[in-house]
């Protein structure tokens, strides 16, 4: 899809990480985001909201997730601040439990894709030769499907339960964590350290987590933001299209089309659910940006 | 000129071992079904007897190989089968809605390509000016907002609230060509703001990589005007990547069409493969993702083939 292209301009090399003490990490952290951009900042201060909504929501939402509380489509009010849905249940309410649900599962999502892609990039790329080659070829024929696509499909045949979306998501997901991971391990691989422990004897698993790892994790990092806010939207259009999360589930995809009629008649809340999927990309990819920035030393 | 026919060679090859390989995971995707398709047509309550019939009826008793060589043999006679929820012919069913979403994406590449490769020229002439760090703000933006919200957010402005344009993109055959222009602008309109960013971005990456070469510089030092060195002299050679992000783009249209088809209720091959997920329409999806995917590795092969052909360095190896 559209991402897998590089930007020709842009250097993809990536400087090792400063050497720093563990113990300052915190407060050199703290120093560097004083000094951030307004965007990074603002970018940071969205991300903290959504996570305290996403894990305090059953205390702060006034409603219970798929409580039906009123009539259909009330307006904006007293009792119910931002109305009502399509089956009278709380708008804002469910606005709360679907950051649970839809960042959550996005999350863990993007989580499964790296240990798949991550791990597989840097044995590829630490091994190489015909494991390289075949792992290789795997991701090359994964990736020239389409991938909304290739997950209608999978989706059809295996039906749509959580733990399916999210592994057929994270399998599909990682052929591109995977491509960066090697394409960065490649570099490091060759290191004279990597030899040397090599030469020691060590086990493989032993080169890729304490030698190749820590040297490639700030591109892995900013790739993180990244891929989090395109599975994040992924799973967005797929509940969107009725085929991710299930009612009555409160997830921001499929809000959005329960309620699409109000638009026609003028009223913007079913866009809200959209806005709130928009604010947290955007939230990212600041804080990406950012970072992206700061590691790779382009000024 | 012998090297570049075997690399264009290559190329093919691979695309077509890539689609070969597309149809071997369409068609052997449908074998880990639960249970099988006579199953999921009679369902829970068909008798033994009954479902060996019916498997019979079908040729599911076959083995496995004979039967992927028919449906590839059909395939390519334009035969996709029959549709479990209707029983209508498949490519019946496609033959209308495929040209349909194919005039969308080619709408939508009409309107946003020009934008696209403007903004980005642009922007990189005033690389680092205040216009150039709007155009990136606003790219940023439109990357991350889901399809669906641009497309309600037009709907609200143009066709609610202002009533310009229909909120539904009902087209049939008989519906004249401007009027079928005039009712699909809002979904193209929508594809256009999903792929310009992208588009955008990399014309001006392309540009400025080239703006710092050498024989740029020396233009410049001879004193020549910027926009003669940016159309005579950068241009020529920034286009292999720049076609090439458009035809990734194209591809990118193809597929981004099924949730933009959904929302406006447009009678596409992406309406179509939607609805038969949600029936479990096995043969109707097949047939749809094969022609996604083929479409969209053949517009791959393309871009490859146009950026390997409009290379400068191509045509005269060392």
């Amino acid at each position: 899809m559209i991402e897998q292209t590089k930007i020709p301009g842009e250097s993809t090399d990536f400087a090792p990480p400063p050497p720093r003490l563990e113990k300052n990490f915190f407060r050199d952290a703290l120093k560097e985001l004083k000094k951030a951009p307004l965007s990074a900042k603002f970018g940071f201060v969205v991300i903290a909201i959504y996570v305290f909504v996403a894990l305090f929501a059953p205390i702060i939402a006034p409603f219970g997730e798929s409580e039906i509380v009123g009539s259909e489509y009330e307006p904006w009010g007293e009792g119910f601040i931002l109305g009502t849905d399509n089956l009278g249940r709380d708008m804002l309410s469910r606005l709360m439990y679907g950051a649970r649900n839809t960042v959550g599962i996005a999350f863990v999502t993007t989580v499964f894709a790296f240990l798949i892609g991550g791990i597989g990039g840097i044995i590829a790329a630490t091994l190489g030769g015909w494991t390289d080659q075949i792992m290789s070829r795997i991701v090359d024929i994964l990736m020239a499907i389409p991938q909304l696509i290739f997950a209608l499909l999978l989706l059809t045949i295996f039906g749509t339960s959580i733990p399916v979306l999210i592994s057929i998501i994270a399998v599909l997901d990682s052929t591109r964590v995977f491509r960066l991971a090697r394409a960065v391990s490649l570099n490091v691989v060759v290191m004279d350290y990597v030899e040397v422990a090599r030469l020691r004897g060590e086990r493989i698993a032993w080169v890729t987590l304490k030698e190749v790892l820590p040297n490639i994790l700030p591109p892995l990092v900013a790739e993180f933001g990244l891929r989090f806010c395109f599975v994040f939207l992924f799973i967005a259009g797929l509940s969107f299209l009725g085929l991710g999360l299930q009612p009555p589930t409160a997830d921001w995809g499929s809000m959005v089309r329960d309620n699409a009629t109000l638009i026609t008649f003028g009223d913007i809340t079913p866009l809200l659910p959209a806005a709130a999927i928009a604010l947290l990309t955007i939230g990212v990819n600041f804080v990406v940006d950012w970072f992206l920035h700061k590691t790779s030393g382009l000024k | 000129m012998a090297k570049l026919f075997i690399l264009i060679g290559k190329r093919l090859l691979i695309g077509l071992v890539v689609l070969w390989v597309v149809t071997l995971i369409i068609f052997i995707g449908v074998e880990f079904l639960p249970g099988d398709l006579a199953e999921e047509i009679l369902g829970q309550s068909a008798t033994p007897e009954s479902l060996a019939a019916f498997r019979k009826e079908l040729g599911l008793d076959r083995p496995m190989h004979t039967r992927y060589f028919e449906w590839l043999g059909g395939v390519f006679q334009g035969d996709f089968g029959v549709s479990l929820a209707n029983q209508r012919d498949i490519s019946e069913l496609i033959g209308t809605r495929f040209s349909n979403t194919l005039f969308l994406a080619l709408l939508a590449a009409f309107i946003s390509v020009p934008i696209a490769l403007t903004l980005g020229i642009l922007a990189a002439l005033y690389r680092n000016s205040l216009y150039d760090r709007m155009v990136n703000i606003l790219t940023l933006s439109t990357i991350s907002f889901p399809e669906f919200f641009i497309a309600y957010i037009l709907i609200y402005i143009f066709a609610v609230n202002l009533g310009w344009f229909p909120s539904l993109a009902n087209v049939n055959p008989n519906t004249p060509f401007w009027e079928r222009i005039y009712i699909c602008l809002l979904p193209a309109l929508t594809l256009t703001l999903a792929v310009v960013a992208h588009m955008m971005r990399m014309t001006r990456a392309a540009i400025i990589n080239v703006l710092a070469s050498p024989y740029i510089e020396m233009a410049n030092l001879k004193g020549m005007k910027l926009s003669r060195i940016i159309l005579h002299h950068a241009l020529p050679n920034a286009w292999a990547p720049i076609i090439n992000v458009v035809v990734i783009n194209l591809a990118y249209l193809i597929v981004g069409v099924v949730i933009v088809e959904v929302v406006f209720v447009y009678p596409g091959l992406g309406q179509l493969i939607v609805d038969s997920v949600q029936k479990r329409d096995m043969p109707v999806v097949q047939a749809c993702s094969l022609i996604f995917a083929a479409t969209y590795v053949l517009l791959n092969l393309t871009a490859d083939i146009l950026s390997i052909a409009t290379n400068p360095r191509m045509m005269h190896p060392k």
